[in-house]
């Protein structure tokens, strides 16, 4: 099945890429430090921060997976919007701004502020790029199903090599812009993105009157009245309830604890900034939410749940079908190329995040022990973006076909075990010590990967991505309802185990610093 | 510069941090900001996590219809919305009001015991 035409589509993707790197290349004139690779030179102000951060935010999970989502299983998609959105409170309210205050570049600083440094580096930096990785084997799991359904391939071996292609263009963004360009790609990535979904739900409204309640009726006389209803994915059984609660749990709890996230705190010139960068996120966040609603609705009654199970990319191409039927190839191409963008942003954030990560945390600080010769550190971040864009390739090969919002979800129960105890516990509990921290991260990253590795996901399941052997003894799809209280478990049974108290000087520095921004990095001048 | 080039921390700084966490004002600033904070966060959660149990075990009450074909479990969702958009802005203002000033008194406090 080919929708469109391809060489269009192509065109308009062409055109846009070309336009945001040229835009990187001028960001990056600047472009020396440390300083100016992670954290953009600290210039940005909360509006483009926030901008950003909803750049990051919004992958081809929430466009694609959620859209497709509600189009096929209709109201347990919704969860997904919520889940997403509410999370940014726990962010707004207990992390973002005394991150700010307290770290200079990734989330490990903050931790190891007042902890033992080097295990404390190692623990966050592993996590961070367990994170990571299955962030990014979602967005090349949607760049494989979209560009198989805007080129119309269908087959194995062309997805793979597009994938391929995506992976070098990132590299070179990321090598090119550092931090500064990735920040320009994501705010303009989320203008559009936001823009795009806001004509089609417009669009999709006016064909039903601007009524709400017609479009949901339109959307019953095709699939039925239980797509209006809770359960039609979830309500199933007993065990699918539970993993319901799982999903919900990790989706609410990640956000607070993906790097990637985190980091974006870090390019803003004061906390207060920080603030204002959350609030931007969250309202542009939600207004594409509800935006979401519309369009997964409208795909089921426009375009229909059998037509989107059948194309290639299935479940994540609701959406640009929905284009396609709304204003054929044109919209198609657009939408598309936004879409496109929409994963090539996101994943060159979570590319240099992950650099960051290991050329800041395991390479200067541990491995150097901060002995690193001057702009050592940029070199190696610079090393660590190829390494990472290869495996991105490798394993984006690994899981075509997969569910993306889905596939983030695991991403976001692996953030909420391994990184969201430590970070409150090491900014709320003064008692809290380097053991808590290393049980904590090091026992929620082991319990979330051992039960994603032996859960449906991955072996026994029809949708599994070894559908002919079973090795799984884990029945829930998402691990997030053990790993996560786990991981809180650990810190608080490490922490009163601990025979070693951390230093209480640096743990009041820590606190008076959190609380009034003292001695915050800040912004440089150039 | 209490931070060296690797962003990690070196203690020696003169400020007596101990002392100033300990005293009265810094008190009451930590607990203006988690009085605020904590039953916040603990009433969203909730809040979330009760939506989330109706969405899962009460299926025939959320598919209750309301308004044409809005039911009940599509209020609540949307309703979700709302609060963290409320939420979000009764913080702003608050931290703005509340937080800011206390925050930028310390901050003008340490660095001046800094420089002496």
């Amino acid at each position: 099945m080919t929708v469109g035409d391809p060489i269009l589509n192509i065109s308009i993707f062409a055109a846009f890429v070309v336009v945001t790197l040229i835009i990187v290349l001028r960001a990056s004139r600047s472009n020396k430090t440390a300083n100016d690779f992670y954290a953009a030179g600290r210039s940005f102000n909360g509006g483009q921060n926030g901008t950003a951060i909803a750049g990051d935010y919004l992958s081809a999970a929430s466009f694609l997976g959620i859209c497709g989502a509600i189009a096929v299983n209709g109201y347990d998609g919704f969860l997904y919007s919520i889940g997403f959105l509410v999370a940014w409170l726990v962010a707004l309210l207990l992390v973002a701004e005394l991150l700010r205050n307290t770290g200079k570049f990734t989330m490990a600083d903050v931790l190891s502020f007042r902890l033992k440094e080097r295990p404390v580096r190692l623990a966050a930096a592993t996590a961070t790029l367990a994170v990571c990785f299955f962030y990014l084997l979602a967005q090349m799991a949607g760049a494989g199903g979209l560009v198989s359904l805007l080129l119309g391939v269908n087959d194995r071996v062309g997805q793979s090599v597009v994938i391929a292609v995506v992976g070098v263009i990132m590299i070179a963004y990321v090598l090119i812009g550092g931090m500064k360009g990735t920040t320009w790609v994501q705010i303009i990535k989320a203008v559009l993105l936001i823009a795009g979904a806001g004509v089609m739900t417009v669009w999709v409204l006016a064909l039903n009157g601007f009524n709400l309640s017609a479009l949901l009726g339109n959307a019953v006389s095709v699939a039925g009245e239980g797509i209006l209803n809770p359960g039609a994915q979830y309500g199933v059984t007993g065990t699918s309830r539970l993993d319901f609660i799982s999903l919900a749990l990790a989706l609410v709890l990640g956000t607070a604890g993906l790097p990637h996230v985190l980091m974006r705190f870090y390019t803003v010139p004061t906390a207060k900034e920080a603030r204002r960068s959350v609030v931007w996120a969250i309202w542009l966040i939600g207004l594409f939410y509800l935006f979401t609603l519309v369009l997964g609705y409208g795909a089921a009654y426009l375009v229909g749940k059998d037509t989107i199970l059948a194309a290639p990319g299935g479940v994540n191409s609701a959406a640009p079908l929905l284009a396609f039927e709304l204003g054929g190839s044109i919209l198609l191409g657009i939408i598309s190329a936004v879409a496109f963008a929409t994963i090539l942003a996101v994943v060159a954030g979570l590319t240099i995040t992950a650099a960051t990560s290991f050329a800041h945390d395991v390479y200067a600080n541990v491995i150097k022990k901060g002995a690193v010769p001057p702009n050592g550190e940029v070199k190696v971040a610079r090393i660590t973006v190829v390494v990472i864009g290869l495996l991105a390739i490798i394993g984006g090969i690994g899981v075509q076909g997969q569910n993306i919002a889905f596939l983030v979800a695991l991403a976001f129960a692996i953030a909420a075990s391994a990184n969201l105890p430590t970070i409150l516990y090491s900014l709320f509990w003064r008692k809290f010590t380097t053991r808590g921290a290393l049980w904590s991260m090091y026992g929620g990253l082991a319990s979330a990967l051992i039960l994603i590795i032996f859960s449906p996901v991955i072996s026994g399941a029809e949708t599994s991505m070894f559908k002919d052997v079973d090795f799984s003894w884990f029945p829930l799809n998402n691990p997030g309802i053990v790993s996560i209280p786990l991981g809180f478990l650990l810190g608080w049974l490490g922490t009163i185990t601990s025979s070693v108290k951390e230093d209480p000087r640096i743990a009041a520095e820590m606190e008076v610093r959190s609380l009034t921004g003292h001695g915050a990095e800040k912004a440089s001048s150039h | 510069m209490p931070h060296d080039d690797t962003g990690t921390h070196t203690p020696g700084s003169a400020i007596d941090y101990i002392a100033i966490e300990q005293s009265p004002d810094f008190i009451a600033h930590k607990r203006r900001h988690r009085s605020f904070v904590f039953p916040l966060a603990v009433a969203f959660l909730l809040w979330y996590f009760a939506y989330v149990l109706l969405a899962d075990y009460a299926h025939d009450f959320m598919s209750t219809k309301v308004i044409g074909n809005i039911n009940i479990g599509l209020i609540l969702g949307l309703s979700q919305f709302v609060t963290t958009f409320a939420i979000t802005t009764w913080y702003v203002s608050f931290a703005n009001r509340k937080l800011d000033p206390a925050a930028e008194k310390f901050r003008n406090e340490l660095e001046e015991a800094e420089r002496a």
